[in-house]
């Protein structure tokens, strides 16, 4: 079957089994490795990508279903020499060891200052109407889906409040 | 995973057409990776015009089957006028998994039962006739209600918790093009000698909306979710109510149970022998014992029962006002 993709703004016209799955669209048709596949099961995060805006696990769909869609990796959001806004951030607060999540981690990390940006609460707001901000405990709750074997946790929380500082 | 045809539909008929339905995907493909799941053909709905959208309906709220679990907590209607709903859904799953996981999907996800999940063990559900392996097994997330010989699995779903306590019904489209709305009590089936039937949609029927009926205002809502860890976990159990007040007594309450039961669960008798009467922590205790008189689940499960009856006291405290509210407890408001 045929499947079109836009991913960081370029187009892909794909021949493919009805099997594949998003993420293997995107590292073995399109050959953008920096899309890390862990779990394959959506545990673990390491696939995060955006599509129309939103992250979403890439393993845990068919490329089939996105015939259309806009797909960021993280590939699109910067390069080694010029690293987008929570890439280098990562990279001044040692946000990685291993560095097998760490695809994940900033794709999710920069949605998650969206959702904070648009008001959506999460589990552990005080309030479902007002968003008690970048603490440390909101992030941990809405990047709980990203698992880091080698538990940067910490760093990694520090790269994404020092992003939104930045932001400000 | 086995080969499959691929089919996407653009309007409701196509779908009575026959195949298995995909949404989100999350549930289904990942049982698919394991081969527990093995559909011929995969009906993707995702461009069916319409179902994506939360519109007024009476004085509630019709929520379309393809809106995002995302969505749904943050509209800003649920919000105000449903908190429990969304606290719910918040607490399940990730962010990730919440902005693909759809209405109707996250209604009819699978149990986690490892059982299930393990196509070398024999497991009633996947396979009517062969057995269940949960039965004597290791089990500490299986059901302590509801259950039957044939099947000892929970439904994992915090949406539907969510649904129950709120009282909304779900609208299905038959094959002639008909729908039909049901309370979850009535949408879930027990597994009796046939837990591979989950629910009353039939091969070529859709989920097409959740109604929510109006808000109940000035009421109380909580929903209390315990796991194994503080995020990214199915609930071993959870307690969702809703309550209103008057003249220091009890007005309006309504509960309902999660991961305990192949449904989300409810027992009447213990929520209507509470309303009228004042909080106390005595009559908290007597209904949480009522909750969990008389059953004897699989060993491994038995600590859900002390951990329910403390759950739903700890919960009645909060929404009756006789202890302060923690996080998880919000107060509904009216919605323009
Ligand atoms: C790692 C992980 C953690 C999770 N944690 C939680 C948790 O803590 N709490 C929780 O509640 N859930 C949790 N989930 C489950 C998640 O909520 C479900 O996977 C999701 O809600 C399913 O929705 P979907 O749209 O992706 O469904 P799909 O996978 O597309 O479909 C699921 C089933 O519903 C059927 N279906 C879908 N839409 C319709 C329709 N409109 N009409 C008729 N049939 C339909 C499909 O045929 C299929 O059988 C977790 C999932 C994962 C992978
Ligand atoms: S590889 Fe997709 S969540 Fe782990
Ligand atoms: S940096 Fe090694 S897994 Fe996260």
């Amino acid at each position: 079957m045929r499947t079109t993709l836009t991913v960081n703004g370029e187009r892909h016209d794909l021949s493919h089994d009805e099997r594949l799955s998003l993420l293997d669209a995107i590292r073995d048709q399109i050959g953008l490795t920096g899309t890390k596949k862990g779990c394959d099961h959506g545990q673990c995060g390491a696939c995060t990508v955006h599509v129309n805006g939103r992250r979403v696990n890439s393993c845990l769909t068919l490329a089939a279903m996105h015939d259309g869609d806009e797909i960021t990796t993280i590939e699109g959001l910067g390069t080694p020499d010029a690293p987008g806004a929570m890439q280098a951030s990562f990279q001044a607060c040692d946000g990685f060891q291993c560095g097998f999540c760490t695809a994940g981690q900033i794709m999710s990390a920069s949605a998650v200052l969206e959702e904070i940006g648009r008001g959506e609460p999460s589990h552990v707001s005080s309030s479902l109407s007002s968003i008690d901000g970048m603490t440390d405990g909101e992030l941990a709750e809405r990047m709980s889906g990203n698992l880091c074997r080698c538990s940067a946790y910490p760093m990694i929380r520090a790269a994404i409040a020092r992003a939104a500082e930045a932001a400000e | 995973m086995r080969p499959f045809d691929y089919r996407r539909a653009e309007t409701l008929d196509s779908v009575a057409e026959g195949g298995r339905i995909i949404a989100g995907g999350t549930n289904l493909l990942d049982l698919m990776k394991l081969q527990v799941e093995i559909p011929d053909t995969l009906v993707d709905i995702n461009r069916i015009a319409g179902l994506d959208r939360i519109e007024p309906q009476g004085e509630g709220l019709r929520i379309g089957a393809l809106v995002t679990n995302t969505e749904v907590a943050a509209d800003p209607r649920i919000r105000a006028g449903y908190p429990v709903l969304a606290r719910a859904i918040l607490a399940g799953a990730s962010g990730q998994i919440r902005n693909k996981a759809t209405t109707g999907g996250n209604l009819l996800q699978r149990t986690r039962c490892p059982y299930f999940y393990d196509p070398a063990m024999a497991c009633n559900k996947r396979e009517p006739g062969a057995g269940c392996s949960a039965q004597g097994g290791v089990g500490r997330m299986l059901a302590v209600f509801g259950t039957s010989d044939a099947c000892l699995a929970a439904h994992p779903s915090d949406m539907a918790v969510g649904l129950r306590v709120l009282e909304a019904r779900v609208e299905v489209r038959g094959t002639d093009g008909a729908t039909r709305q049901l309370a979850l009590e009535d949408f879930y089936c027990l597994p009796g000698d046939r837990p591979d039937i989950e629910s009353v949609v039939q091969p070529g029927e859709i989920i097409t909306a959740v109604i929510l009926p109006a808000p109940v205002a000035g009421s109380v809502q909580s929903y209390r979710k315990v796991r194994d860890r503080a995020s990214y976990a199915f609930a071993l159990v959870s307690v969702a109510a809703v309550a209103t007040m008057r003249d220091g007594r009890i007005d309006h309450l309504s509960l309902a149970y999660g991961s305990v039961a192949p449904r989300p669960w409810g027992d009447d008798a213990v929520t209507d022998a509470l309303v009228g009467q004042a909080p106390d922590a005595g009559l908290f205790r007597r209904a949480a014992d009522r909750l969990t008189a008389g059953h004897t689940p699989h060993p491994d499960a038995a600590y859900k029962l002390p951990l329910l009856r403390r759950s739903l006291q700890s919960v009645l405290h909060e929404v009756t006002g006789l202890s302060e509210a923690a996080i998880g407890t919000d107060k509904a408001e009216a919605f323009a």
